[in-house]
């Protein structure tokens, strides 16, 4: 079963209650920032007047978990991507990566970690709602199944044909995320990306990644077979001297 | 007994100037943190550090593995000698990218997590494991130097059974994790230009390392020369040169084939920064040495060769910064020019690495006896009588 939110653009009024509950939830302080940083990891953006909630899009096929050398980001069988600082390096490929532009990084501490929205693991795993759904007084944010949320999205965009612009945000694009939205316009209008492919990200690297073991294989064989043609060749050549050499001995040798 | 003092030479002085502020970003770096030390944001994660001190040093180390594969894979004999200082380049080169690693990565002391949590679904877990395997083969490729003069045949003659299975892998780790330094950027095709994103990335990186190895390998030995008061290898290195030439000419085509098939023509004759950089870097990376290598002229002088080849090495850099800071500046529409610190800390490393290289080609056989007192034994393979080197 995989869980996601569904978040209804349309819906939010702009009350921060959500940036609250998940400050309090990770222990971070309040700010008036109101933008995804290392010290929120939902945050509700003004776009001239529209109130647009983000969080972490926890990705079909996430790209974070795709890029990490040492596999710091797993895509849990419940539907939340989940970041493990102990195994983490730093390196930041998944800030690099990330279409969404989510993990944020501690940039001031001397052992920092990757930050972002986990929807709430702990509390999904004990049958529970994520803290940013249950403080949001709109409705904004729907808690469910993928599966539920795609019907619910559907639903409403059918009962209200004005009010919303028919495309589910998060159904396809890069493959598909459990977190999907609804808004009255296209979500590029909303600070959103327009050129995301509806194919994982992944998918780029996969293409050469799986050459590699062939690579190997027939990369040192042929390697090898022209080390070995070159070596000969050079033996053949040798010989062949030495050949001449010693012939041109013998006919010295008759001539005497 | 004469007290010798020694002389502060201008070079010695912009020397310990480096090493001096290298000292102090290095503090800041690990007392204050990548914040403090780097201008480096969530926008803009990746900086000079990766850009120039990872992906060029990776790249200018190239000359090891390609000088290897021509003088055991294909029995070039003539460039043995040059053989040994390309390794000890190549091996100081990827020591100090895995320096560099360290002041980069926001936990240094995990970056050994590669060896046991693996992913191999992700590049970076690729080269990782290249890096760390090819900088072990280049050790052992380097050992004999450090065996000789050391005077312990049995080690020598250990590593000397197992050098063609070690060119062998080093050739093949060369070859995947240059190409896969490219395939870091497949993952981004919606953030990083047009002008430089495309499914040729890991070939591009590839025939360019291929190109800027020999010209750093020609670099080193200028310098060298002039450093250790030695005749160059002119005729080696100008056949080397065509190397560099060639692997740029088939770069030309690929890069030309990117220009037609992801239709970027509109991008490359707007006039942008990111036109204007394309530009530069592709005439100073590819044009200019294309037209000054395939001069035979130019090739046999030692000038001009110098010259040619130190033009390939700042259009390769220029190419790789290009990738990995101004294709991406764009996007992130947050600007980004490397803190003081970041400099200073790339010119520290760069540094360490002449003054290793010096100290250790002063006390290694690194450079060949200019006393032809070489011999060849069965097998082809030329040996230095150890004795004969080191009897004064």
């Amino acid at each position: 079963m995989k869980y996601g939110i569904l978040v209804d653009i349309t819906r939010c009024i702009g009350c921060y209650a959500c940036e609250e509950a998940c400050a309090e939830r990770w222990g971070n302080p309040i700010t008036e920032e109101h933008r995804l940083s290392a010290i929120q990891n939902t945050a509700v953006e003004d776009h001239d007047g529209i109130y647009v909630p983000r969080l972490c899009m926890h990705c079909e096929k996430p790209t974070c978990a795709s890029v990490c050398p040492v596999g710091a980001f797993q895509k849990t069988k419940l539907g939340p991507v989940v970041y493990d600082p102990l195994k983490c390096l730093g390196c930041r490929y998944c800030i690099q990566a990330c279409p969404f532009n989510v993990p944020k990084y501690q940039w001031n501490k001397l052992n920092p970690k990757v930050t972002k929205c986990d929807m709430c693991y702990e509390r999904i795993q004990k049958g529970g709602v994520p803290a940013c759904v249950e403080a949001c007084p709109a409705e904004a944010r729907t808690f469910g199944t993928r599966e539920e949320l795609i019907e619910e999205a559907k639903r409403r965009i059918n009962e209200n044909p004005e009010t919303y612009y028919p495309h589910i945000f998060g159904l396809k694009e890069a493959g598909g995320t459990s977190i999907l939205y609804l808004a009255d316009r296209p979500l590029n209008k909303l600070g959103f990306k327009v050129n995301l492919p509806e194919v994982p990200l992944s998918h780029f690297t996969e293409q050469i990644m799986s050459k590699i073991p062939n690579y190997i294989f027939w990369g040192g064989t042929l390697l090898f077979g022209i080390w070995w043609i070159t070596k000969r060749r050079d033996e053949v050549q040798r010989l062949q001297k030495k050949l001449k050499e010693m012939e041109e001995n013998n006919k010295k040798g008759n001539g005497k | 007994m004469k007290i010798k003092v020694p002389k502060l030479t201008f070079w010695g002085f912009v020397f310990w100037i480096i090493v001096a502020l290298g000292i102090y970003s290095t503090i800041l770096r690990f007392t204050k943190g990548l914040g403090a030390a780097t201008n480096l944001s969530d926008n803009f994660p990746w900086g000079l550090w990766i850009g120039f001190d990872v992906l060029c040093g990776v790249g200018l180390a190239a000359g090891g593995f390609v000088i290897a594969a021509a003088v055991y894979i294909f029995n070039l004999e003539e460039y043995k000698s040059i053989l040994p200082s390309a390794i000890l380049t190549a091996f100081l080169g990827y020591l100090l990218v895995i320096v560099a690693l360290l002041y980069d990565l926001g936990k240094p002391w995990n970056i050994w997590h590669p060896i046991i949590m693996w992913n191999p679904e992700s590049v970076m877990f690729e080269v990782a494991w290249c890096v760390m395997l090819y900088t072990t083969v280049l050790a052992l490729e380097f050992s004999p130097m450090l065996f000789q003069k050391l005077r312990l045949e049995k080690p020598q003659k250990i590593i000397k059974s197992l050098t063609i299975p070690l060119v062998v892998a080093g050739v093949i780790l060369s070859t995947l994790h240059q190409s896969s330094l490219g395939s870091l950027y497949l993952i981004v095709p919606e953030k990083l230009h047009p002008i430089w994103y495309s499914s040729n990335l890991p070939y591009l990186f590839f025939l360019s390392a291929v190109a800027v190895g020999p010209a750093m390998v020609t670099i080193e030995s200028y310098l060298s020369s002039r450093a250790f008061k030695r005749e160059i290898e002119i005729h080696i290195l100008a056949k080397l040169a065509k190397v560099t030439a060639v692997a740029l000419m088939v770069y030309f085509v690929l890069k030309v084939e990117d220009i037609v098939n992801y239709k970027l023509f509109p991008h490359i004759f707007s006039l942008g920064y990111e036109s204007l950089m394309f530009w530069l870097e592709f005439a100073i990376g590819v044009i200019v040495p294309i037209a000054l290598l395939t001069n035979s002229k130019i090739r046999g002088s030692k000038k001009g060769l110098f010259v040619a080849q130190l033009i390939t090495v700042l259009g390769f850099i220029l190419n790789r910064l290009n990738v990995s800071i101004t294709g991406l500046e764009n996007y992130t529409q947050a600007g980004y020019f490397p803190k003081w610190t970041e400099i200073s800390v790339t010119l520290f490393i760069v540094a360490l690495g002449f003054a290793a290289f010096r100290l250790i080609a002063k006390h290694l056989p690194v450079f060949p006896p200019e006393v032809e007192e070489r011999k060849i034994i069965a097998e082809g393979f030329e040996v230095i009588p150890i004795r004969e080197v080191f009897k004064d």
